[in-house]
């Protein structure tokens, strides 16, 4: 027994017994603290309703996996490392901290026995080792990814400051301890080496001991408080928000717009649609912006931020959250809408919300699950909505309207793929109303009318016909899909669409529906809830070769062949392993994999209405794709999807690789290695 | 401040194989589709955009059939007050003068402040009709357009003139005046922007609503014969390898003088 009351609660600070003390430190701090986050909710009740409560369990198992488990961290090794340590650290200290709370009521209250008391002493050695590095990352090495080349402030300051104060609560925690073990003539050892560290540097004497003890408690337990405070005025609003954010994050595919709204099903009788100011949002989304980290990850792997376009996806967040915290201000009235600038259009501008291509690899990346695609078509469904289309993409959207696709083609000639010169029948039959077959091919616009596109449509009929596959088309009945439509804001327009290839497929009769475009399998599946099965091609062709209704002999070349994950076959569906199971099918074909792939396949530009889509840029994406190809050591990049084909071509071109590098698509390759190429096919390479 | 705009639903032709229908006077139309005039959306952006600046009441006119309401309602989603459909079985066949004519009939309550056509039709190409109806109204017409600044009562136009030269004019309102493409950036209209008018009534005018004369209405100009141009000598498909059509080009180009 030591010969003096050591715990805090004996001792009195500025003639106030410590109990009155902390509880007028709590009180003044709750305070604060509840009437920032009032304001903040304020704001959440106001927004746009947003169905976030269904399949508890699956939200359950989210928060485990991403939240808790941090899943996404590791994708950054140092950084995701050192927040993975910092965030553990926080979990077993939060329990101290409380315990140091109540210890200035009840003497004895923060033991929690020595096991406790051993490894928090590690963890805090850990954890503030992970401040000193990740203040030298930010100090020295300043990692690109903190500086946005969009942002006009940097909140390099407060990530400082926030590691200071965590880093000033490991320390005050250690001289607390460190001077009580000194106090009770107890020396920590291994066990706990910080704390002997802060003993063997304080010395013997009682008196500098039990100050030491009494300023390391009350300065531990204020800066908690005054840290509790000013988590909600800044991007450590996440330390709160992160864990609910997991929870309420999006279930339905990546693939899968929200509807316009989720009060009214018409979409005819809304009285506005889109988001033109920060309340429209739906509340969830408002959350989102409390919560993103600044992290810069989903900027990172933006490609329409490395390709020099005026989008950073984590600039939206950052924008709308400094809109909320400015237009919902701590102090004083809500600022009412027509005196704030305008969100769409000013805040965030429209070549912004125009460059997204929807990849979706931002969202991916996203450590604390924060949508984008539902944000930026929401904010295009407004401007679409008050005519504010741009210029390039007016005259396909009005050929969309009146001849079903954005090239402005007449109906009569959308069949016409099927028939190439020289060949005496169809190379697929066209099923007529009432018809049936086995497979449904849905081409969609660009395949059906894109000359380059439709010897990818030649392809994949021959290998049907190869492998004995029934299957026929729509013939001229088949109108766009309408998913750039809708994705570009113009949902009218997708609806209408929607309607005339619902009712042409509801004419005849298939087992299943199959097509080369990505894309168009995305809107079937997820935009038009179709009953029968939606496949890709890569799917039905590497089904095809597994049953050995379809051989692939080597091919002549000895070149190198690289897959591209298409976005919305990969990331947005899921299905990374049906083409890599049909290259696999060719024997002897010499694969590389490109360091972006999979989930992380890097965006060759986008398709169909992106093809007249002009933002500016510094360089095409394609571009950019095509050079991670070759730095993989490819020399035929082989697609899966009629867009990526297409930019990746031009690519080609544009960068004067013509005879170094081809683009592929899966069919055309399968067509090759079974021998049913066409001449035209053949060539290039 | 009284806008009146007029508008006119013309074919689009791209992408269609053209063909002549069996009286030999018209075109096929199957393959067509149909949409607002190009310069006349220009006309009605110019005309939008005035009112919501100046304040205005913006009429949209055409002369046609029901078929034809359709640009009424593009019109309207995108901002005109109202619309009037100018039909009547007698008005069939109409040239520009007599649909002119029809238009200024229209014009007669409330008197113009201002009107806006497009410089010309994308079907006729003919580009009289705005000419026309400032002579009908007795106005005075600054055709070609490519800047509108309106203020009260007075209006500055900058206007192409032959030789790729502009000039700009001054003028006292009323007036009336044709509009290029480019002058302005015509918003879209969504699919729910023409939904929303839907509802909104068009009244149709025939002769006698206009207090027009059917034996007034004879047109001067008739269409006797539709026909592709007679195909011309002198052009040339090269053939062979990339190369050789190079080399051929190169030639033939020495040979006419076009390389020196
Ligand atoms: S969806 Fe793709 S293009 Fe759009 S912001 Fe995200 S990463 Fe960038
Ligand atoms: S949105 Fe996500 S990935 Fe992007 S900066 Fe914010 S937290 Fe990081």
């Amino acid at each position: 027994m030591p010969a003096i009351e050591i715990s805090p609660a004996a001792h009195r600070i500025l003639q106030l017994p410590a109990s009155l003390l902390q509880a007028l430190l709590l009180l003044a701090a709750g305070a604060a603290f509840l009437w920032i986050l009032r304001r903040r909710l304020q704001l959440l009740r106001a927004a746009s309703p947003q169905p976030r409560l269904d399949r508890p369990g699956r939200r359950l198992l989210r928060l485990l996996v991403i939240g808790f488990g941090q899943a996404r961290q590791p994708r950054y090794r140092l950084a995701g490392g050192l927040h993975i340590l910092i965030f553990a650290g926080f979990l077993i200290l939060s329990v101290r901290s409380l315990g140091l709370i109540g210890e200035a009521f009840a003497p004895g209250f923060a033991d929690f026995g020595p096991a406790y008391a051993a490894s928090k002493d590690w963890v805090e050695l850990l954890v503030l080792a992970a401040c000193a590095t990740a203040a030298c990352r930010r100090l020295l090495l300043r990692p690109a990814r903190y500086h946005d080349r969009h942002a006009t402030e940097s909140h390099a300051r407060e990530a400082l400051l926030i590691l200071g104060l965590i880093s000033t609560l490991m320390v005050a925690d250690a001289v607390y301890d460190g001077s009580g073990l000194g106090l009770r003539g107890e020396t920590g050892g291994w066990r706990e080496p910080l704390a002997t560290l802060a003993a063997g540097l304080l010395g013997g004497s009682e008196t500098t001991l039990l100050r030491a003890h009494l300023a390391g408690f009350w300065v531990h337990n204020a800066t908690l408080l005054l840290f509790l405070c000013l988590l909600p005025l800044g991007k450590h609003f996440h330390v709160l928000t992160a864990l609910p954010n997991v929870f309420f994050s999006k279930l339905e595919p990546s693939g899968a717009v929200k509807p316009p709204s989720y009060r009214e099903a018409d979409f005819d009788s809304l009285e506005s649609v889109g988001v033109g100011r920060l309340e429209d949002f739906g509340w969830k989304h408002l959350l989102d912006a409390y919560t993103c980290t600044d992290c810069g990850r989903c900027s990172d792997h933006c490609p329409a931020y490395a390709a020099g376009t005026p989008l950073s996806p984590r600039m939206i967040s950052l924008k709308m959250r400094a809109a909320a915290y400015a237009h919902y201000p701590v102090f004083g009235p809500v600022v009412p809408p027509a005196e704030r600038p305008a969100l769409v259009g000013e805040t965030i501008g429209e070549g912004e919300l125009w460059s997204c291509t929807t990849c979706g690899a931002c969202e991916e990346a996203c450590p604390v699950t924060i949508e984008y695609i539902d944000k930026v078509v929401d904010m295009r469904r407004r401007l679409v909505d008050e005519g504010r289309l741009p210029a390039t993409l007016q005259k396909p959207m009005a050929a969309l309207e009146k001849r079903g696709n954005p090239f402005g083609k007449t109906a009569r000639q959308r069949g016409r793929w099927a028939e190439p010169d020289g060949e005496e029948e169809p190379l697929l039959p066209a099923l007529d109303p009432g018809e049936a077959a086995d497979v449904l091919f849905f081409t969609d616009s660009a395949v059906a009318f894109d000359p380059r596109l439709q010897r990818t449509a030649a392809a994949f009929a021959r290998l049907l016909r190869a492998a004995g596959v029934e299957a026929g088309h729509l013939g001229r009945d088949e109108v766009d899909s309408g998913h750039e439509a809708r994705r570009f804001g113009e949902e009218g327009l997708f609806l209408a669409l929607r309607e005339q290839n619902r009712a042409a497929l509801a004419e005849r009769r298939f087992a299943r529906v199959v097509t080369t475009d990505p894309h168009a399998m995305n809107a079937l599946r997820h935009d038009y809830g179709l009953e029968r099965p939606v496949l890709h091609h890569s799917q039905l062709l590497a089904e095809l070769a597994a049953d050995g209704r379809l051989s692939f002999s080597p091919l002549a070349d000895r070149r190198t062949y690289a897959f591209h994950d298409p976005c919305y076959l990969g990331r947005h569906n899921g299905q990374y392993e049906a083409p890599r199971r049909l290259l696999a099918a060719i024997p002897g074909l010499r694969t590389v994999e490109m360091e972006r792939c999979r989930n992380r396949s890097f965006c060759c530009g986008g398709g169909s209405l992106y093809l007249f889509n002009e933002v500016e840029c510094e360089r095409r994406m394609g571009e950019i794709r095509l050079e991670q190809a070759v730095a993989a050591g490819a020399q035929v990049v082989v697609t899966a999807c009629p867009f990526c084909l297409i930019n990746l071509e031009d690519a080609v071109k544009t960068s004067g690789r013509e005879g170094e590098i081809e683009i592929l698509d899966l069919a055309e390759l399968a067509a090759r290695a079974a021998g049913l190429a066409t001449p035209a096919a053949a060539s290039g390479g | 401040m009284d806008i009146y705009v007029c508008v006119r639903r013309v074919p689009d032709t791209s992408e269609v194989e053209i063909e002549i229908d069996r009286s030999g006077r018209a075109l096929e139309e199957d393959d067509f589709s149909w949409d607002i005039n190009e310069w006349d959306a220009y006309a009605v952006e110019a005309a939008v955009q005035l009112k919501e600046r100046l304040g205005a009441r913006v009429t949209a006119l055409t002369v046609g059939d029901e078929d034809d309401e359709e640009v009424l309602r593009r019109a309207l989603a995108m901002g005109c007050d109202q619309a009037r459909l100018l039909s009547d079985d007698v008005f069939a066949g109409a040239d520009s003068w007599v649909t002119a004519r029809i238009l200024a009939a229209a014009m007669a309550e409330p008197r113009p402040d201002l009107v806006l056509c497009g410089a010309v039709s994308a079907d006729q190409g003919r580009g009289q009709v705005g000419g026309f109806l400032a002579g009908l109204l007795d106005l005075p017409l600054v055709a070609l357009a490519t800047d509108l600044q309106v203020e009260e009562g007075s209006a500055r136009v900058r206007h192409e003139v032959s030789g790729g030269v502009e000039h700009l004019v001054d003028l006292r309102l009323p007036a009336v005046v044709t509009v290029q493409t480019g002058l302005n950036e015509p918003r879209y209209v969504s699919i729910r922007g023409i939904r929303k008018v839907a509802g909104v009534e068009i009244p149709v005018l025939g002769a006698a609503d206009l207090g027009l004369d059917p034996a007034e209405l004879q047109p001067r100009v008739v269409t006797e014969e539709l026909f592709p141009p007679p195909q011309g000598g002198g052009a040339e498909i090269l053939t062979g390898s990339g190369e050789e059509q190079v080399e051929r080009l190169v030639e033939l180009l020495h040979e006419h003088g076009g390389l020196v």
